[in-house]
């Protein structure tokens, strides 16, 4: 669809040693920008740090992250934020005791310009600038099917509903790049369907690069166009799925080897 | 919906406005000294739940910043002949010795009292905001201690253990009345604003808040910060109403008086602080009695000092275990619940 692609996400050399332990190995991977990429491997691949490494939650032992000129290596979580990277996580991680309304509007606070002292005397400004968030985390939320639900609270919200509210959340800071970790986990056939067809709808709505975990081989095979495999921090192999799925390392990493 | 409860709230204002009026004019000074200290709790207990309940960093530092505030004012407004009567012993250091603001003044001594208190809050903050856990709990533990040890031991400033008396009694209700109104609608929009909720998202989950952009340090540091600046002029309009200063006014059982009036309101409520800030200093009076010696029969029990603070810890231990989230919880009192009230039993629709 983009005549032009250009790299928007390379990563090289990623290491990540806790202690004696070598979480992440020379782990080398690029993101043109529309792509939609997948990450797999079985428990404790690493495939989470490094996610972790790329938003800043964990400083990388060795090895560089670029996004779009810039070095994300030892930026604070926020600043990565603000260039353009969100994501969500493997166990949900939403404002429980918020609204799923006010959930979203979390994610428009680092674009407001205004001072707190302006939101103290509700100045014009503010108010304005309150209204124009409220009415763009609405628009939000029914662009993604949760409208009817946006003054209940977020941990009320069923489990499926849940995910896709933290998809919401990530969608509100108007990513260039979108990290999923693990979005179907837990879900039943039918949700796991509809998380596809989701994940398809945002990136064609809001112009998406995404690089999601999964451990669910039929999304990942059903709507990524490149993967990366992962076996013990290392990266195993890379390519279509459907290659993916002939490569005699990959089997050996899911069934194990035949004696 | 926005018009009618903005509508209430002018009503409200002009019933308390009119309430203050009434009693400052009828009512007994014993009522209107309560009234005082009821309203000075509503701003240094809206200050603390800001911090403690809707940021969620729990701080012990209060009384430290009120304490900041109170000899701030006191410093500010003493008559110089007085200053010299009450510093018999050891000299006022220079710059306070000669100044004295003028009655006018007084909101300018509770504003510097106040930004005095914020700096110390700034000054902790600073430091250990950047972490995430209980180090502001003990930094601004460790930060009151050391504002009550220079209080003590800082004589050419403060006066040592003797205090400063004969401080002006500026403060009346609507001084109090006037400030704790303009407290609780700064915080409350404060709270209800872009602000409040990045607060709250913090509150609920640090690493998701800076995930989505938040940056956690800068904004636990405002919390703290205008914290400290509302307690700074809570005390120091405790000091001009009970006209005197001294290390012991502002010990750690200030901050306790604060947290059991923060839970019990329901850490995270805004209106939750004022309504149990009202209920705590109208007890307070109240079960003097239980510290008062009784007889029954023939058997007297002496009176014993303190018996208060029993009671009131009793009742926090009693909540924690039946009422854990508090009168409110995180919820506020706001118009449409009180509408909600009168029309229970009908169908609700927004």
């Amino acid at each position: 669809m983009n005549e032009q692609t250009q790299t928007l996400l390379s990563i090289n050399g990623l290491t990540m040693i806790f202690g004696g332990l070598i979480a992440v190995n020379d782990f080398n991977f690029s993101l043109q920008s529309g792509d939609l990429a997948g990450l797999i491997g079985p428990n404790g691949a690493g495939k989470t740090t490094i996610f972790n490494m790329i938003t800043g939650q964990y400083i990388p032992s060795k090895g560089k992250v670029v996004f779009l000129n810039h070095i994300l290596n030892g930026l604070p979580p926020h600043e990565i934020t603000s260039l353009g990277i969100s994501r969500t996580f493997q166990n949900i991680r939403l404002f429980g005791n918020l609204s799923v309304l006010d959930n979203v509007m979390v994610s428009f606070h680092m674009g407001l310009k205004n001072s707190f002292l302006s939101a103290m005397w509700r100045s014009p400004a503010y108010v304005s600038a309150e209204k124009a968030m409220r009415e763009e985390g609405y628009r939000l939320l029914e662009a993604v099917g949760l409208a009817e639900l946006s003054r209940e609270e977020a941990k009320s919200l069923p489990y499926g509903q849940q995910r896709r509210l933290e998809i919401a959340r990530a969608l509100a800071i108007h990513p260039k790049l979108l990290l999923l970790d693990e979005p179907a986990a837990g879900m039943n056939p039918h949700e796991t369907m509809d998380l596809m067809n989701f994940i398809q709808k945002i990136r064609e709505e809001f112009n998406l690069t995404i690089f999601l975990i999964e451990h669910d081989m039929k999304v990942v095979m059903g709507i990524c166009e490149n993967v990366a495999v992962m076996d013990f921090g290392i990266k195993i192999a890379e390519g279509t799925p459907s290659n993916i799925r002939k490569n005699p390392k990959v089997i050996e990493a899911y069934l194990g080897v035949e004696s | 919906m926005g018009k009618r409860d903005y509508l209430l709230t002018a009503i409200l204002f002009v019933i308390l406005l009119f309430g203050l009026w009434i009693a400052q004019n009828y009512l007994n000074a014993y009522i209107i000294r309560i009234l005082n200290t009821a309203f000075i709790y509503v701003i240094a207990a809206v200050a603390y739940n800001l911090i403690n309940g809707i940021a969620g960093q729990f701080s012990l530092g209060p009384n430290g910043f009120m304490a900041l505030g109170g000899y701030t004012v006191a410093l500010l407004m003493l008559p110089v002949v007085q200053k010299q009567q009450v510093y018999f012993l050891t000299p006022l250091i220079w710059p306070f010795s000669v100044i004295t603001f003028p009655s006018y003044l007084f909101i300018v001594s509770l504003i510097l009292g106040g930004l005095i208190a914020a700096g110390g809050a700034l000054l902790i903050g600073v430091p250990t905001l950047r972490l995430r856990g209980d180090y502001l709990a003990i930094a601004s533990f460790g930060f009151s201690e050391i504002i009550f040890v220079l209080a003590n031991n800082f004589i050419p400033l403060t006066n040592g253990a003797l205090g400063i008396k004969g401080i002006p009694e500026y403060t009346n209700l609507w001084w109090t009345g006037g400030l704790a109104f303009l407290t609780v609608y700064l915080i409350c929009s404060l709270v209800n604003s872009s602000f409040g909720r990045a607060l709250k998202a913090i509150r609920e989950d640090e690493i998701a808040a800076q995930a989505m952009g938040v940056n956690p340090f800068r904004m636990k540091l405002m919390a703290f910060t205008l914290s400290g600046f509302f307690a700074g002029v809570a005390g120091g309009l405790f000091v001009t109403l009970i006209s005197t200063v001294s290390p012991t006014l502002f010990t750690f059982s200030m901050t306790f008086n604060l947290l059991i009036i923060v839970v019990l309101g329901g850490l995270g409520s805004i209106t939750g602080s004022v309504v149990t800030a009202f209920i705590f200093a109208f007890l307070q009076e109240i079960l003097r009695e239980v510290e008062a010696p009784h007889t029954i029969g023939s058997f007297t029990i002496p009176g014993i000092p303190g018996m208060r603070m029993v009671a009131f810890s009793a009742l926090l231990v009693i909540m924690m275990i039946f009422y854990r989230r508090g009168l409110f919880g995180t919820k506020e009192l706001s118009w449409d619940l009180i509408m909600n009230l009168f029309k229970r039993g009908k169908p609700q629709n927004e």
